[in-house]
Protein backbone atom coordinates (compact mmCIF):
# COMPACT_ATOMS: atom_id res chain seq x y z
CA UNK A 1 0.00 0.00 0.00
CA UNK A 2 1.39 3.55 -1.11
CA UNK A 3 1.24 6.61 1.29
CA UNK A 4 -0.69 9.19 -0.02
CA UNK A 5 0.42 12.52 1.48
CA UNK A 6 -2.49 14.26 0.42
CA UNK A 7 -5.08 11.82 2.17
CA UNK A 8 -2.40 12.01 5.18
CA UNK A 9 -3.16 15.85 5.07
CA UNK A 10 -6.72 15.68 4.20
CA UNK A 11 -7.38 13.89 7.71
CA UNK A 12 -5.39 15.75 10.17
CA UNK A 13 -8.12 18.59 10.80
CA UNK A 14 -10.30 14.92 11.77
CA UNK A 15 -7.81 13.81 13.85
CA UNK A 16 -6.80 16.64 15.50
CA UNK A 17 -10.50 16.84 16.85
CA UNK A 18 -9.32 13.69 18.48
CA UNK A 19 -6.17 14.64 19.82
CA UNK A 20 -8.15 17.34 21.49
CA UNK A 21 -10.67 14.93 23.20
CA UNK A 22 -7.40 12.30 24.06
CA UNK A 23 -5.60 15.51 25.86
CA UNK A 24 -8.22 16.25 27.53
CA UNK A 25 -9.36 12.87 28.81
CA UNK A 26 -5.70 12.23 29.48
CA UNK A 27 -5.33 15.62 32.09
CA UNK A 28 -8.95 15.62 33.64
CA UNK A 29 -8.17 12.25 34.21
CA UNK A 30 -4.91 12.82 35.40
CA UNK A 31 -5.96 15.30 38.21
CA UNK A 32 -8.97 13.21 39.52
CA UNK A 33 -6.46 10.02 40.15
CA UNK A 34 -3.91 12.79 41.72
CA UNK A 35 -6.55 14.04 43.97
CA UNK A 36 -8.25 10.53 44.70
CA UNK A 37 -4.88 9.01 45.22
CA UNK A 38 -3.79 11.43 47.97
CA UNK A 39 -7.27 10.80 49.73
CA UNK A 40 -6.51 6.98 49.66
CA UNK A 41 -3.35 7.81 50.95
CA UNK A 42 -3.94 10.24 53.87
CA UNK A 43 -7.25 7.87 54.97
CA UNK A 44 -4.16 4.78 54.92
CA UNK A 45 -1.73 6.77 57.22
CA UNK A 46 -4.72 7.89 59.39
CA UNK A 47 -5.07 4.20 60.12
CA UNK A 48 -9.11 4.99 60.82
CA UNK A 49 -10.99 1.56 61.97
CA UNK A 50 -13.13 0.60 59.08
CA UNK A 51 -12.57 3.28 56.35
CA UNK A 52 -8.64 2.66 55.91
CA UNK A 53 -9.49 -1.16 55.18
CA UNK A 54 -12.40 -0.33 52.89
CA UNK A 55 -9.45 2.26 50.88
CA UNK A 56 -7.13 -0.50 50.93
CA UNK A 57 -9.60 -3.42 49.64
CA UNK A 58 -11.23 -1.03 46.79
CA UNK A 59 -7.57 -0.59 46.04
CA UNK A 60 -6.81 -3.97 45.99
CA UNK A 61 -9.31 -4.98 43.94
CA UNK A 62 -9.07 -2.38 41.23
CA UNK A 63 -5.16 -3.33 40.99
CA UNK A 64 -6.01 -7.20 40.13
CA UNK A 65 -8.69 -6.26 37.34
CA UNK A 66 -8.04 -5.05 34.16
CA UNK A 67 -8.95 -1.33 33.20
CA UNK A 68 -11.02 -2.54 30.10
CA UNK A 69 -13.24 -4.65 32.29
CA UNK A 70 -13.67 -2.03 35.00
CA UNK A 71 -14.64 0.49 32.35
CA UNK A 72 -17.27 -1.78 31.20
CA UNK A 73 -17.96 -2.67 34.45
CA UNK A 74 -18.73 0.61 35.48
CA UNK A 75 -20.25 2.04 31.79
CA UNK A 76 -23.08 -1.20 31.13
CA UNK A 77 -23.40 -2.09 34.97
CA UNK A 78 -22.45 -0.35 37.41
CA UNK A 79 -24.51 3.39 35.79
CA UNK A 80 -27.50 1.44 35.25
CA UNK A 81 -27.54 0.07 38.44
CA UNK A 82 -27.32 3.13 39.87
CA UNK A 83 -29.72 4.96 37.43
CA UNK A 84 -27.12 7.67 36.03
CA UNK A 85 -25.99 7.66 32.54
CA UNK A 86 -22.58 9.58 32.12
CA UNK A 87 -21.44 10.21 28.75
CA UNK A 88 -18.83 8.02 27.35
CA UNK A 89 -15.87 10.95 27.72
CA UNK A 90 -16.84 11.09 31.73
CA UNK A 91 -16.89 7.58 32.06
CA UNK A 92 -13.74 7.40 30.45
CA UNK A 93 -12.18 10.07 33.17
CA UNK A 94 -13.74 8.54 36.27
CA UNK A 95 -12.67 4.89 35.00
CA UNK A 96 -9.17 6.33 34.11
CA UNK A 97 -9.18 9.11 37.14
CA UNK A 98 -10.02 6.09 39.70
CA UNK A 99 -7.86 3.06 38.29
CA UNK A 100 -4.34 5.34 38.14
CA UNK A 101 -5.75 6.45 41.50
CA UNK A 102 -4.84 3.28 43.60
CA UNK A 103 -1.69 3.37 41.91
CA UNK A 104 -1.01 7.32 42.24
CA UNK A 105 -1.95 5.92 45.94
CA UNK A 106 1.19 4.13 46.34
CA UNK A 107 2.83 6.44 45.08
CA UNK A 108 1.85 9.00 47.36
CA UNK A 109 2.44 6.66 50.50
CA UNK A 110 5.96 5.77 49.72
CA UNK A 111 6.45 9.96 49.60
CA UNK A 112 5.08 10.19 52.94
CA UNK A 113 6.92 7.27 54.49
CA UNK A 114 10.13 8.75 53.69
CA UNK A 115 9.46 12.18 55.52
CA UNK A 116 11.53 11.33 58.68
CA UNK A 117 9.82 10.46 61.43
CA UNK A 118 11.35 13.64 63.38
CA UNK A 119 9.77 15.58 60.87
CA UNK A 120 5.92 14.37 62.97
CA UNK A 121 8.03 14.15 66.30
CA UNK A 122 8.88 17.84 66.07
CA UNK A 123 5.26 18.83 64.41
CA UNK A 124 4.03 16.89 67.59
CA UNK A 125 6.08 18.89 70.48
CA UNK A 126 5.10 21.80 68.87
CA UNK A 127 1.18 20.84 69.68
CA UNK A 128 0.42 21.22 65.69
CA UNK A 129 -3.07 20.86 64.87
CA UNK A 130 -3.28 17.62 62.90
CA UNK A 131 -4.54 19.40 59.89
CA UNK A 132 -1.80 21.74 59.97
CA UNK A 133 0.76 18.45 60.13
CA UNK A 134 -0.09 17.49 56.86
CA UNK A 135 -0.71 20.47 55.11
CA UNK A 136 2.26 22.49 55.95
CA UNK A 137 5.08 19.82 57.16
CA UNK A 138 4.37 16.47 55.98
CA UNK A 139 2.67 16.89 52.32
CA UNK A 140 4.86 19.98 50.99
CA UNK A 141 7.59 17.57 51.87
CA UNK A 142 6.48 14.47 50.82
CA UNK A 143 4.55 15.20 46.73
CA UNK A 144 7.60 17.07 45.26
CA UNK A 145 9.45 13.96 45.65
CA UNK A 146 6.45 12.00 43.81
CA UNK A 147 5.94 14.45 41.10
CA UNK A 148 8.28 12.53 38.54
CA UNK A 149 6.17 8.99 39.89
CA UNK A 150 2.99 11.07 39.19
CA UNK A 151 3.64 11.91 35.92
CA UNK A 152 4.78 8.52 34.78
CA UNK A 153 1.25 7.60 35.48
CA UNK A 154 -0.02 10.74 33.47
CA UNK A 155 2.19 9.01 30.58
CA UNK A 156 0.84 5.79 30.80
CA UNK A 157 -2.24 6.59 31.32
CA UNK A 158 -2.09 8.80 28.21
CA UNK A 159 -1.29 5.65 25.77
CA UNK A 160 -4.08 4.03 27.93
CA UNK A 161 -6.91 6.43 26.72
CA UNK A 162 -7.66 4.47 23.17
CA UNK A 163 -9.16 1.36 24.89
CA UNK A 164 -11.68 3.97 25.75
CA UNK A 165 -12.57 3.25 21.98
CA UNK A 166 -14.56 0.43 23.49
CA UNK A 167 -17.68 2.60 24.83
CA UNK A 168 -17.78 5.13 22.24
CA UNK A 169 -15.57 7.93 23.34
CA UNK A 170 -14.77 9.74 20.51
CA UNK A 171 -10.41 10.01 21.04
CA UNK A 172 -8.06 10.42 18.18
CA UNK A 173 -8.32 6.51 17.64
CA UNK A 174 -11.65 6.30 17.56
CA UNK A 175 -11.09 9.76 14.71
CA UNK A 176 -8.85 7.48 12.76
CA UNK A 177 -11.18 4.85 12.57
CA UNK A 178 -13.78 6.81 11.09
CA UNK A 179 -11.32 7.92 8.73
CA UNK A 180 -10.67 4.73 7.67
CA UNK A 181 -14.05 3.86 7.41
CA UNK A 182 -14.97 6.65 4.90
CA UNK A 183 -12.12 5.81 2.48
CA UNK A 184 -11.15 2.14 2.88
CA UNK A 185 -7.42 3.66 3.49
CA UNK A 186 -6.46 3.07 7.27
CA UNK A 187 -2.87 2.87 7.07
CA UNK A 188 -2.29 7.24 6.81
CA UNK A 189 -4.84 7.54 9.91
CA UNK A 190 -3.33 5.14 11.84
CA UNK A 191 -0.14 6.14 11.55
CA UNK A 192 -0.68 9.45 12.23
CA UNK A 193 -2.37 8.65 15.32
CA UNK A 194 0.66 6.69 16.60
CA UNK A 195 2.37 9.92 15.97
CA UNK A 196 0.92 11.72 18.16
CA UNK A 197 1.15 9.17 20.93
CA UNK A 198 4.88 9.28 20.34
CA UNK A 199 5.70 13.28 19.89
CA UNK A 200 3.61 13.50 23.05
CA UNK A 201 4.65 10.86 25.51
CA UNK A 202 8.48 10.94 24.22
CA UNK A 203 9.20 14.51 25.47
CA UNK A 204 7.08 13.90 28.57
CA UNK A 205 9.27 11.11 29.33
CA UNK A 206 12.02 13.23 28.97
CA UNK A 207 10.53 16.02 31.30
CA UNK A 208 9.70 13.74 34.28
CA UNK A 209 13.24 12.51 33.66
CA UNK A 210 14.81 15.74 34.06
CA UNK A 211 12.23 16.43 37.30
CA UNK A 212 13.42 13.14 38.42
CA UNK A 213 17.02 14.66 38.41
CA UNK A 214 16.40 17.48 40.27
CA UNK A 215 13.84 16.35 43.04
CA UNK A 216 15.28 12.87 43.05
CA UNK A 217 12.99 9.93 43.33
CA UNK A 218 11.76 8.60 46.38
CA UNK B 1 7.31 7.10 97.68
CA UNK B 2 4.45 9.30 97.10
CA UNK B 3 1.34 7.11 96.48
CA UNK B 4 0.20 6.87 93.36
CA UNK B 5 -2.44 9.59 91.73
CA UNK B 6 -1.42 11.83 95.08
CA UNK B 7 -2.25 15.63 94.01
CA UNK B 8 1.20 17.00 93.55
CA UNK B 9 1.96 20.36 95.90
CA UNK B 10 2.60 23.41 93.63
CA UNK B 11 6.31 23.24 94.42
CA UNK B 12 6.31 20.37 91.95
CA UNK B 13 6.35 20.55 88.25
CA UNK B 14 7.27 16.87 86.83
CA UNK B 15 5.99 14.44 88.58
CA UNK B 16 6.59 10.71 88.17
CA UNK B 17 4.61 7.93 89.53
CA UNK B 18 5.33 4.42 89.17
CA UNK B 19 6.06 4.58 85.21
CA UNK B 20 6.28 1.70 83.94
CA UNK B 21 7.59 2.00 80.18
CA UNK B 22 8.03 -1.48 77.45
CA UNK B 23 9.34 -1.80 74.63
CA UNK B 24 7.94 -5.56 73.73
CA UNK B 25 9.55 -7.40 76.62
CA UNK B 26 12.31 -4.94 77.30
CA UNK B 27 11.09 -3.27 80.04
CA UNK B 28 12.50 0.22 79.85
CA UNK B 29 11.49 1.97 83.16
CA UNK B 30 10.61 0.02 86.04
CA UNK B 31 8.26 1.46 88.54
CA UNK B 32 9.94 5.06 87.86
CA UNK B 33 9.57 7.59 90.29
CA UNK B 34 10.97 11.23 90.60
CA UNK B 35 10.16 14.68 91.04
CA UNK B 36 11.05 18.23 89.72
CA UNK B 37 10.53 21.55 90.96
CA UNK B 38 9.35 24.59 89.08
CA UNK B 39 12.48 26.32 87.75
CA UNK B 40 14.47 23.52 88.30
CA UNK B 41 17.40 22.47 85.89
CA UNK B 42 17.96 18.28 85.75
CA UNK B 43 20.07 16.60 83.88
CA UNK B 44 19.91 12.99 83.15
CA UNK B 45 23.32 10.96 82.96
CA UNK B 46 23.49 7.21 82.39
CA UNK B 47 25.05 4.64 79.75
CA UNK B 48 23.16 4.49 76.69
CA UNK B 49 19.78 2.17 77.08
CA UNK B 50 18.68 3.08 80.34
CA UNK B 51 15.65 4.73 79.59
CA UNK B 52 17.00 9.08 79.61
CA UNK B 53 15.87 9.26 76.42
CA UNK B 54 12.30 7.58 76.77
CA UNK B 55 11.40 9.79 79.91
CA UNK B 56 11.89 13.04 77.87
CA UNK B 57 9.83 11.09 74.94
CA UNK B 58 7.18 9.50 77.31
CA UNK B 59 6.72 13.69 78.91
CA UNK B 60 6.30 14.97 75.22
CA UNK B 61 4.07 12.20 75.08
CA UNK B 62 5.71 10.92 71.51
CA UNK B 63 5.16 7.88 73.82
CA UNK B 64 2.78 6.40 75.69
CA UNK B 65 3.30 4.79 79.67
CA UNK B 66 2.81 1.38 80.28
CA UNK B 67 2.16 1.73 83.70
CA UNK B 68 1.30 4.72 86.78
CA UNK B 69 1.56 8.11 86.14
CA UNK B 70 3.16 11.59 84.93
CA UNK B 71 1.86 14.68 85.80
CA UNK B 72 3.22 18.33 84.65
CA UNK B 73 2.08 21.11 86.50
CA UNK B 74 -0.47 18.86 88.69
CA UNK B 75 -2.37 17.77 85.06
CA UNK B 76 -2.05 13.93 84.31
CA UNK B 77 -0.06 13.95 81.35
CA UNK B 78 -0.39 10.09 80.87
CA UNK B 79 -3.99 9.77 82.18
CA UNK B 80 -7.27 12.17 82.02
CA UNK B 81 -10.28 11.75 84.60
CA UNK B 82 -13.87 11.35 82.96
CA UNK B 83 -16.64 10.59 85.34
CA UNK B 84 -14.27 10.29 88.05
CA UNK B 85 -12.12 7.21 86.75
CA UNK B 86 -8.53 7.53 85.02
CA UNK B 87 -8.83 6.86 81.47
CA UNK B 88 -5.86 6.88 78.68
CA UNK B 89 -5.64 10.79 77.45
CA UNK B 90 -6.85 11.30 74.32
CA UNK B 91 -5.57 13.59 71.94
CA UNK B 92 -7.54 16.39 72.71
CA UNK B 93 -6.31 16.29 75.78
CA UNK B 94 -2.66 15.77 74.76
CA UNK B 95 -2.51 18.98 72.97
CA UNK B 96 -3.55 21.33 75.21
CA UNK B 97 -1.30 19.69 78.06
CA UNK B 98 1.39 19.58 75.09
CA UNK B 99 1.70 23.04 74.64
CA UNK B 100 4.03 24.09 77.92
CA UNK B 101 6.44 21.63 77.23
CA UNK B 102 8.74 21.97 74.42
CA UNK B 103 11.57 19.39 73.71
CA UNK B 104 14.86 20.15 71.48
CA UNK B 105 16.00 17.10 69.25
CA UNK B 106 18.99 15.53 68.49
CA UNK B 107 18.53 15.60 64.86
CA UNK B 108 17.40 18.94 65.43
CA UNK B 109 14.45 18.19 62.98
CA UNK B 110 13.43 21.85 61.37
CA UNK B 111 11.46 21.77 59.05
CA UNK B 112 12.90 21.87 55.61
CA UNK B 113 10.23 23.27 53.82
CA UNK B 114 10.41 26.60 55.85
CA UNK B 115 13.13 29.22 56.41
CA UNK B 116 14.30 29.89 59.69
CA UNK B 117 11.39 32.40 60.50
CA UNK B 118 9.28 30.62 59.48
CA UNK B 119 10.10 27.51 61.57
CA UNK B 120 9.92 29.48 64.49
CA UNK B 121 6.83 31.80 63.92
CA UNK B 122 4.74 28.48 62.61
CA UNK B 123 3.67 26.73 66.25
CA UNK B 124 2.84 30.16 67.76
CA UNK B 125 0.62 30.91 64.79
CA UNK B 126 -1.22 27.40 64.39
CA UNK B 127 -0.70 26.47 67.93
CA UNK B 128 -1.09 29.47 70.03
CA UNK B 129 -3.13 31.46 67.48
CA UNK B 130 -1.18 34.81 67.39
CA UNK B 131 -1.10 36.64 64.62
CA UNK B 132 1.84 36.23 61.84
CA UNK B 133 2.94 40.22 63.11
CA UNK B 134 3.43 39.01 66.65
CA UNK B 135 4.67 35.78 65.84
CA UNK B 136 7.14 36.94 63.61
CA UNK B 137 8.56 39.55 66.10
CA UNK B 138 8.90 37.20 69.26
CA UNK B 139 10.84 34.59 66.73
CA UNK B 140 13.24 37.57 65.61
CA UNK B 141 13.94 38.24 69.37
CA UNK B 142 14.43 34.60 69.81
CA UNK B 143 16.67 34.25 66.91
CA UNK B 144 18.35 37.71 68.12
CA UNK B 145 19.01 35.86 71.33
CA UNK B 146 20.17 32.73 70.07
CA UNK B 147 22.67 34.82 67.72
CA UNK B 148 21.18 33.73 64.48
CA UNK B 149 19.29 37.64 63.83
CA UNK B 150 21.41 37.43 60.38
CA UNK B 151 19.88 34.08 59.06
CA UNK B 152 16.26 35.07 59.78
CA UNK B 153 15.29 34.09 55.76
CA UNK B 154 17.81 31.34 55.68
CA UNK B 155 16.81 27.89 54.48
CA UNK B 156 17.49 25.46 57.42
CA UNK B 157 19.20 22.71 55.28
CA UNK B 158 22.23 25.68 54.48
CA UNK B 159 22.80 26.39 57.89
CA UNK B 160 25.78 24.07 59.90
CA UNK B 161 24.56 21.74 62.57
CA UNK B 162 25.13 24.43 65.86
CA UNK B 163 23.38 26.67 63.91
CA UNK B 164 20.22 24.45 62.64
CA UNK B 165 20.06 23.49 66.77
CA UNK B 166 20.00 27.07 67.87
CA UNK B 167 17.23 27.59 65.67
CA UNK B 168 15.33 24.17 67.25
CA UNK B 169 16.21 25.88 70.75
CA UNK B 170 14.39 29.09 69.49
CA UNK B 171 11.66 27.58 67.99
CA UNK B 172 10.65 25.75 70.79
CA UNK B 173 10.78 28.72 72.97
CA UNK B 174 8.45 30.31 70.94
CA UNK B 175 6.25 28.63 72.66
CA UNK B 176 6.88 30.07 75.83
CA UNK B 177 7.24 26.36 77.69
CA UNK B 178 7.08 26.08 81.40
CA UNK B 179 9.17 22.73 80.52
CA UNK B 180 11.81 21.99 78.01
CA UNK B 181 13.29 18.67 77.17
CA UNK B 182 16.35 18.51 76.07
CA UNK B 183 17.53 15.21 74.11
CA UNK B 184 21.03 15.06 73.25
CA UNK B 185 20.88 18.26 71.88
CA UNK B 186 24.59 18.35 71.07
CA UNK B 187 25.41 14.50 69.83
CA UNK B 188 25.08 15.04 66.23
CA UNK B 189 26.98 18.35 66.30
CA UNK B 190 31.00 18.87 65.24
CA UNK B 191 33.01 19.03 68.39
CA UNK B 192 33.40 22.82 67.27
CA UNK B 193 29.93 23.53 67.19
CA UNK B 194 29.13 22.26 70.86
CA UNK B 195 30.10 25.27 73.20
CA UNK B 196 27.75 27.67 71.12
CA UNK B 197 25.03 25.61 71.35
CA UNK B 198 25.72 25.27 75.17
CA UNK B 199 26.63 29.08 76.17
CA UNK B 200 23.01 29.73 74.75
CA UNK B 201 21.41 26.82 76.80
CA UNK B 202 23.35 28.06 79.68
CA UNK B 203 22.06 32.04 78.82
CA UNK B 204 18.41 30.71 78.49
CA UNK B 205 18.58 28.67 81.90
CA UNK B 206 20.09 32.00 83.86
CA UNK B 207 17.28 33.96 82.45
CA UNK B 208 14.36 32.20 82.43
CA UNK B 209 12.30 30.41 85.00
CA UNK B 210 11.63 27.34 82.70
CA UNK B 211 12.01 23.93 83.80
CA UNK B 212 14.78 22.05 82.11
CA UNK B 213 15.04 18.06 81.85
CA UNK B 214 18.17 17.26 79.80
CA UNK B 215 19.50 14.13 78.72
CA UNK B 216 23.59 15.03 77.65
CA UNK B 217 26.93 13.47 77.64
CA UNK B 218 28.69 16.81 77.79
CA UNK B 219 29.76 16.61 81.44
CA UNK B 220 31.13 19.81 82.08
CA UNK B 221 28.00 21.24 81.35
CA UNK B 222 25.70 19.38 83.11
CA UNK B 223 28.35 20.43 86.23
CA UNK B 224 27.79 23.79 85.31
CA UNK B 225 24.24 24.45 84.70
CA UNK B 226 22.18 21.54 86.51
CA UNK B 227 20.62 22.30 90.10
CA UNK B 228 20.29 18.57 90.16
CA UNK B 229 21.97 15.52 88.53
CA UNK B 230 20.75 12.09 87.95
CA UNK B 231 22.12 8.95 87.46
CA UNK B 232 20.16 6.35 85.77
CA UNK B 233 21.12 2.59 85.27
CA UNK B 234 18.52 -0.47 84.00
CA UNK B 235 15.65 2.28 84.30
CA UNK B 236 16.19 3.30 87.48
CA UNK B 237 17.30 6.36 89.59
CA UNK B 238 20.47 5.01 91.51
CA UNK B 239 22.08 8.64 92.66
CA UNK B 240 20.03 11.96 92.61
CA UNK B 241 22.49 14.79 94.03
CA UNK B 242 24.03 18.15 93.20
CA UNK B 243 25.96 18.14 90.94
CA UNK B 244 29.32 18.94 92.36
CA UNK B 245 28.55 16.39 95.09
CA UNK B 246 27.90 13.44 92.56
CA UNK B 247 30.68 14.19 90.09
CA UNK B 248 33.16 14.95 93.18
CA UNK B 249 31.90 12.02 95.38
CA UNK B 250 29.40 9.67 93.74
CA UNK B 251 27.68 7.60 96.41
CA UNK B 252 27.43 4.43 94.11
CA UNK B 253 29.56 2.60 92.36
CA UNK B 254 27.80 2.48 88.98
CA UNK B 255 28.19 5.79 89.06
CA UNK B 256 31.78 6.14 89.52
CA UNK B 257 32.32 3.63 86.91
CA UNK B 258 30.00 5.45 84.64
CA UNK B 259 31.92 8.99 85.12
CA UNK B 260 35.03 7.31 84.79
CA UNK B 261 34.24 5.73 81.37
CA UNK B 262 32.89 8.84 80.22
CA UNK B 263 35.53 11.03 81.45
CA UNK B 264 38.25 8.90 80.25
CA UNK B 265 36.77 8.95 76.74
CA UNK B 266 36.06 12.83 76.11
CA UNK B 267 39.72 12.72 77.18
Amino acid sequence: MDWDWGYAVDSLPLLAEGMLVTLELTLAGSLLAYLLGLVFAVIRQLRIPGLSQIVFLIVEFIRSTPLLIQVFAFFYLLQPAIGVKLSPFLTGVIALGVHYATYTSEVYRAGIDAVPKGQWEAATALSLPRGRVWTGIILPQAVPRVLPALGNYTISMFKETPLLLAIGVVDVLNRAKEAGAETFRVIEPYTLAGVFFLLVSYPASILVRKLERRVGTV
Amino acid sequence: MSEPYSSPSADVMIQFDRVVKKFGDHVVLRELNFSVKPGEFVTLIGPSGSGKTTILRLLMTLEQVDGGTIQVCGDYLSHMQRGGRFVPADERYLRARRKRIGMVFQQFNLFPNMNVLQNVTEAPVRSLGLSKADAAERARDLLDMVGLSDKVQAHPMRLSGGQQQRVAIARALAMRPQVLLLDEVTSALDPELVAGVLSVLKEIARTTDITFLCVTHEMQFARDVSDRVMMFDKGQVIEDAPPEQLFTQPAHERTRSFLHAVIDRSG
